[in-house]
């Protein structure tokens, strides 16, 4: 059952140039967290802003009965959150959604980051490594400052490559063309990616070229977090996905739907999904990007 | 004894508080944060006599205490409703209040006829107001002729009580009221969501999928109050009032303005047991005053 209610701020510190990392003791969301949901939370007390923020679990401290978020500062709510003290109570719903699942199958895995999205993947990776399953972490950003917990991460022993735009870290470019070129060396046999929806559409253009499957955690503006309201819906695939390839229809098997060219339309039937009690960790081949 | 149990127009509630349609889902969703059991009724999210998918995203946006919404009706249709959500409402000893939509008054007599038969709804909420889903609402909550036809075929559909739901987005709210109890409503919900819209001054663009939303939440609780206090005053019928109830205190306002009953909606995704803590706060404030039967505030800031 989710808990709601008050938490303890242990630790809310700048970690990156808008990053901040906050540490909240709640013991009773602690218990049942699992890597790839997220808390909804109170930015303060007052009417405006009036909505709760979604923020994935970045750390799940089991032993002492700690979450952390990693946020960045984008607007007025993650700004009241950057500026609560240590000791200050926040109001914290969750765990919520469905976070990631670690198939049996997996034994090489890419676990993809872009920009905050690395956010929700460190509880991953160190479930990852619990199992014994190889990794290798690819995270992208703007700049090199701006590739957050790689010391962290190369504190667990895993490998991280990074891509930044302007090349001071790593490859330069997107991390998606950096994951086109590693999949042909390591051929990794499953992946984990978060990012903003333009970074995980053109991964899926290039994970779905190489036929590699994984699963994806989505962003969507929120109202409740909790599967009421519908507003936080996702495009994904109909059980009766339909191609109409020159006027005959003929089914196809999820996540294949970019057959042919050309003269062939493909008529899309989705259903949507809410990222907040569905997801936000989606199959790969089940989300569709609208062009 | 204080007694919180209300009659809104045939439907027997057990106190004043329920959920406004659309914000509480069809109840499972807030199962663990709220015992059910203790609410006056709980109203479901519009459904429709088809499954309908509702608007493109994003069908919400922030603005100043409130929130912004096009969700457009996304639901199941009636049968999934029917065969799915009904049997878990059934286990609680709560009215379920089905709240209904239609792009014709043939989709509502037909719905309306369903859910009649149906084991376990026990009051109608006619959804004449959306103003999200282009052909449907809209066209009816502003047109008094078209408002009353369509309660009047609830009407001749249903012996369940019928709870005409109307627009705020009208001229004279009051004529349309008149209209709808003449058609044979047995309560008004009052008010749905005020039209509006926000606009991304870096895209230079709608923020909303559907360009245009629905208004809730504290910033309309002011209008929504004017209303109740209006209408109250213009018809014999009782009254759900609701529109940025977040607490007790508001909710007293509008039952002092002349609701019997009041529901909780946008309050319910920042404080996810809002319904309870107006509860027990109704009580506390019926306790601390000296009123041992609710129905002795309805109205009286006027009467
Ligand atoms: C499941 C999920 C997990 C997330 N995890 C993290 C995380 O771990 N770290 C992190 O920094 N950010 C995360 N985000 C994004 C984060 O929720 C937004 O950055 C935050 O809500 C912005 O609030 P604001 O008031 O600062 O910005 P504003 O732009 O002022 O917010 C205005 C409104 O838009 C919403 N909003 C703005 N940006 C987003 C966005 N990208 N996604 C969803 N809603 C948004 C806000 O919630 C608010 O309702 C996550 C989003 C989702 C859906
Ligand atoms: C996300 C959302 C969805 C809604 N869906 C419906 C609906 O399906 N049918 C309806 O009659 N009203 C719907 N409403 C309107 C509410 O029931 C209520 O009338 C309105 O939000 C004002 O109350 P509030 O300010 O307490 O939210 C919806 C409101 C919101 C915020
Ligand atoms: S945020 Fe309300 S359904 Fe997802």
């Amino acid at each position: 059952m989710p808990y709601s209610g008050i938490a303890e701020v242990v630790v809310n510190k700048k970690v990156g140039p808008e990053h901040f990392l906050m540490r909240v003791l709640v013991p009773e969301l602690t218990k049942e967290a699992k890597p790839g949901q997220f808390v909804h939370v109170r930015c303060h007390g007052e009417m405006d802003p009036l909505l709760r923020r979604p923020l994935s679990l970045h750390g799940i401290d089991y032993e002492h009965g700690t979450i952390s978020l990693l946020y960045q500062v984008v607007g007025r709510g993650t700004r009241l959150l950057a500026e609560m003290p240590t000791g200050a109570e926040v109001d914290i719903m969750g765990p919520l959604g469905r976070g990631f699942t670690i198939p049996e199958k997996a034994q090489n895995v890419f676990v993809i980051g872009g920009g905050i999205g690395v956010a929700p993947l460190f509880p991953l990776v160190q479930a990852l490594k619990h199992y014994k399953i190889e990794q290798t972490i690819l995270l992208g950003a703007r700049s090199a400052d701006w590739v957050i917990g790689t010391g962290q991460l190369a504190s667990l022993g895993v490998k991280v490559e990074a891509a930044t735009d302007d090349g001071s870290l790593g490859y330069k470019g997107f991390v998606t063309d950096l994951v086109g070129k590693r999949i042909k060396v390591i051929k990794p046999d499953y992946f984990f990616a978060c990012g903003p929806n333009p970074m995980l559409k053109a991964l899926l253009e290039v994970t779905r070229k190489s036929g590699l499957d994984g699963q994806v955690s989505l962003e969507e503006r929120m109202g409740c977090g909790v599967g009421a309201c519908l507003a936080c819906v996702c495009k994904t695939v109909a059980s009766s996905e339909l191609l109409v390839a020159s006027g005959n229809g003929k089914t196809v098997d999820s996540g294949e739907w970019r057959v042919g060219s050309g003269t062939e339309k493909t008529v899309r039937e989705f259903e949507y999904k809410k990222v907040c009690s569905d997801g936000p960790v989606f199959g790969a081949g089940e989300v569709i990007f609208d062009d | 004894m204080i007694n919180l149990a209300v009659d809104l127009g045939g439907l027997k509630m057990k106190n004043p508080v329920t959920t406004a349609s659309g914000t509480f889902g069809f109840g499972p969703e807030y199962a663990p944060y709220v015992d059910l059991n203790r609410l006056g009724a709980i109203t479901v999210k519009g459904t429709t006599l088809e499954p309908r998918k509702g608007n493109a995203t994003p069908r919400i946006a922030e603005t100043p205490a409130g929130i912004l919404n096009c969700i457009g009706l996304q639901n199941p249709g009636v049968d999934e409703f029917i065969a799915k959500s009904l049997p878990y409402l059934r286990k609680y000893d709560t009215p379920v209040i089905v709240n209904i939509a239609g792009n014709s008054t043939d989709d509502y007599a037909e719905i309306t006829r369903r859910l009649t038969a149906a084991d376990g709804v026990s009051a109608l909420e006619v959804n004449i107001s959306c103003p999200n889903v282009k052909q449907g609402g809209m066209v009816f909550g502003t047109n008094c002729a078209a408002a009353s036809e369509v309660i009047r075929v609830v009407r001749q559909n249903t012996t369940l009580p019928v709870i005409a739901k109307l627009s705020p987005n009208v001229t004279d709210i009051t004529e349309i009221a008149c209209g709808v109890a003449d058609a044979g409503a047995d309560a008004l919900a009052l008010i749905n969501t005020l039209l509006g819209m926000k606009i991304d001054i870096k895209a230079r663009k709608p923020v909303l999928g559907n360009i245009m939303g629905g208004l809730s939440g504290p910033a309309i609780r002011p209008v929504a109050v004017r209303i109740v206090w209006q209408v109250a005053q213009a018809v014999k019928l009782p009254i759900l009032g609701m529109g940025g109830i977040t607490t007790a205190e508001d909710a007293l306002e509008f039952i002092l303005a002349g609701a019997t009953a009041i529901a909780v909606g946008t309050a319910n995704f920042v404080n996810p047991r809002a319904t309870m803590d107006v509860l027990d706060g109704i009580e506390r404030y019926m306790r601390d005053n000296g009123v041992k039967d609710v129905g002795e505030l309805v109205g009286a800031a006027w009467q």
